[in-house]
């Protein structure tokens, strides 16, 4: 870099002409680059704001401790489980990365209100990486969430019944879902016109998928026009498939359902997403 | 010449009706200042969006360094910085943080970045601040972070956007002391303000703009010629005294003095002594106005004198020290609207 090495402190000189800062490098270098710095610095915003953290941490220990404290009781784990902390912590870890992803809509939908993505257009940057940027970061705030979890379900009782293999799948599994889910809710969160709104927006969809799904309780003990439902959207999906890899059970069918509903959700919500940032930022 | 910016016939609809750039064109020198002056909504922040490649104009082009900032936006963005009324920094972020991020979006090297950011925490007098998330800052301290952050790939030509709109008149002198700085070392700057004082003190050459055209441009020494240099106020009783005392007070100003309710105000080139002058005038006829007052010419003045009505009462533009690209189009509706209906 010459043209730093002649600088000087105080009032630096800005010659007329001077060539870009930094050029050169491929420009798909450049996108992860760009794409890391953003998630940087999603990461540290994170750290700063206590709503994200008690999202990230202190609610799902707390949807922990409810459903097997309080719910747990009344409710028989189906056959096959020795006690409720192992069917349940599969759809504890589901829900929370879902209610998690709301945050990918927040913290866009933030971004836009205050003119930061608009600065962001001003600069040489890749455009792309304003959401490859935010979704990564949620996907390590994934990881971290799915750490204090599984932390916390073994203090409650939750052992891994099928090997640690078979749960590592099920944690990349629920990662890739997270990731699929990330994209949707940047969508809402660059169409909503602001971050309340796009919180509240987030919540209807939500609500219905995480629990008419066999994430707390058996799908058999639900009423019979729920139980399709219930069984194959894609919240159900994935708790069945991830159950299936941390518990036991036939895993083939259910893990392809649960990965041909990611990879439709990120066809779908990529481009959407794209196209949504192209119109509003 | 190569300008540093031109912009030709730059035409900008929102929303299929808000005609926000209305066929804007003027072009800027190497390393010289550049006013755009205007009331709110006048289409200086488009202009500034289009010339910064935030948005594309509907009709026109526009060159950076003879860049087209269309076909060859990539290439202006390495050459622009963009600092304004929106401050559009992270409050979450540090000011040594937000600096580094930007000279990071740059393509700055890391430490490259790094060093750059003390050393414009150190200019800007943020040194101490520089590990405070900007939520500590005020609204001051945020300007000068957002100016600094501009700054960071040493861009050689800058635009600010109402750098100092809402600022208190300590902070706005800070401000422009700094922008003062940049220029001596050859940037060039494009400046968006309402204040007439500000682009008297900051530009070299100026240019009015209202309903998305360029109604005016000059210097400021031309402007204020053809305006008068000082204004002269004066209050009487009631509207019939004024219409009379204006009808005495013709001779003393530059232009005809203008009657609103029972006060009267008339440009004069020679403050004190168009002032004793009207005096001697008004005592000579036993008038004794309620007020009397000798000011700077505003921005509501060349107007006045411009397109001869006033700018519109001030919306809430200024305050807003938030606002997405949608909301200040919303407003702009609003006032497009308004005018509408106040010319008829």
């Amino acid at each position: 870099m010459t043209t730093t090495a002649a600088t000087t402190t105080g009032m630096t000189t800005v010659p007329e002409g001077a060539p870009p800062a930094a050029k050169g490098g491929s420009s798909i270098g450049w996108a992860i680059t760009d794409t890391l710095t953003i998630t940087r610095r999603n990461l540290i915003v994170y750290t700063r704001i206590p709503e994200f953290l008690f999202f990230s941490t202190i609610q799902p220990i707390m949807f922990v401790l409810l459903f097997r404290y309080v719910f747990g009781g009344a409710i028989h784990p189906p056959p096959g489980f020795k006690n409720y902390a192992d069917y349940l912590m599969p759809g504890i870890f589901v829900q929370s990365v879902a209610f998690g992803s709301i945050s990918t809509a927040v913290g866009l939908s933030e971004d836009l209100q205050k003119g930061l993505l608009e600065r962001f257009r001003a600069l040489p940057m890749a455009r792309a990486a304003v959401l490859t940027g935010r979704t990564t970061a949620d996907l390590v705030r994934n990881i971290f969430v799915v750490g204090v979890i599984t932390a916390v379900g073994y203090a409650v009782g939750f052992r891994i019944g099928a090997g640690v293999v078979a749960f590592v799948a099920g944690i990349l599994i629920l990662l890739l879902f997270a990731y699929a889910l990330s994209w949707g809710f940047a969508v809402i969160g660059l169409s909503a016109p602001n971050s309340e709104t796009a919180q509240v927006m987030a919540f209807p969809i939500l609500f219905p998928l995480v629990f008419a799904s066999p994430a707390f309780v058996a799908v058999k003990s639900m009423p019979g026009w729920l139980q399709p439902f219930a069984n194959h959207q894609p919240i159900g999906v994935v708790v069945i498939a991830t159950r299936a890899l941390m518990h036991g059970g036939p895993t083939a069918s259910p893990v392809l359902q649960a990965l041909a509903w990611c990879i439709g959700l990120l066809l779908l919500f990529i481009p959407f997403a794209v196209r949504q940032y192209r119109r509003r930022a | 010449m190569t300008y540093a910016i031109e912009a030709e016939n730059l035409e900008k609809t929102f929303g299929g009706t808000v005609r926000a750039l209305d066929g804007v064109s003027f072009a800027v020198e190497p390393g010289t200042v550049f006013g755009l002056l205007g009331p709110n909504g006048a289409g200086k922040t488009t202009a500034v969006r289009v010339l910064t490649t935030i948005v594309q104009p509907d009709a026109g082009s526009a060159r950076v360094l003879g860049r087209d900032v269309v076909a060859e936006a990539g290439q202006v963005r390495s050459l622009i910085g963009l600092a304004g009324q929106y401050a559009a920094v992270d409050e979450n972020l540090t000011g040594r943080e937000n600096i580094f991020m930007v000279g990071r979006l740059n393509h700055l090297p890391r430490d490259v970045a790094s060093t750059r950011a003390a050393e414009l925490l150190e200019r800007f007098g943020l040194s101490d601040a520089g590990d405070r998330t900007l939520k500590t800052y005020s609204g001051g301290m945020r300007r000068r972070l957002d100016l600094a952050a501009a700054l960071v790939a040493r861009p050689p030509v800058l635009f600010l956007d109402e750098p100092t709109t809402g600022l208190d008149l300590r902070s706005r002198n800070d401000l422009w002391e700094m922008i003062e700085g940049l220029v001596d070392g050859g940037t060039t700057v494009l400046l968006t303000t309402q204040y007439l004082e500000e682009a008297d003190r900051l530009a070299q050459r100026v240019a009015v703009v209202d309903h998305g055209h360029v109604i005016a441009e000059g210097t400021p020494e031309q402007l204020k010629a053809d305006l008068g240099a000082t204004v002269l106020a004066v209050g009487l009783h009631d509207p019939a005294a004024a219409v009379s005392a204006a009808e005495i007070l013709e001779k003393v100003g530059t232009k005809r003095p203008s009657v609103d309710g029972s006060s009267i105000e008339l440009p004069v080139d020679d403050g004190p002594r168009a002032a004793m002058e009207a005096l001697r005038l008004l005592d000579a006829r036993d008038v004794v106005p309620t007020a009397f007052v000798l000011r700077e010419p505003s921005l509501d003045d060349v107007f006045l004198a411009l397109t001869g009505k006033r700018t519109e009462a001030d919306d809430d533009e200024a305050e807003g020290a938030t606002g997405d690209g949608a909301r200040r189009r919303g407003r702009k509706g609003a006032r497009a609207a308004s005018t509408t209906g106040g010319a008829r």
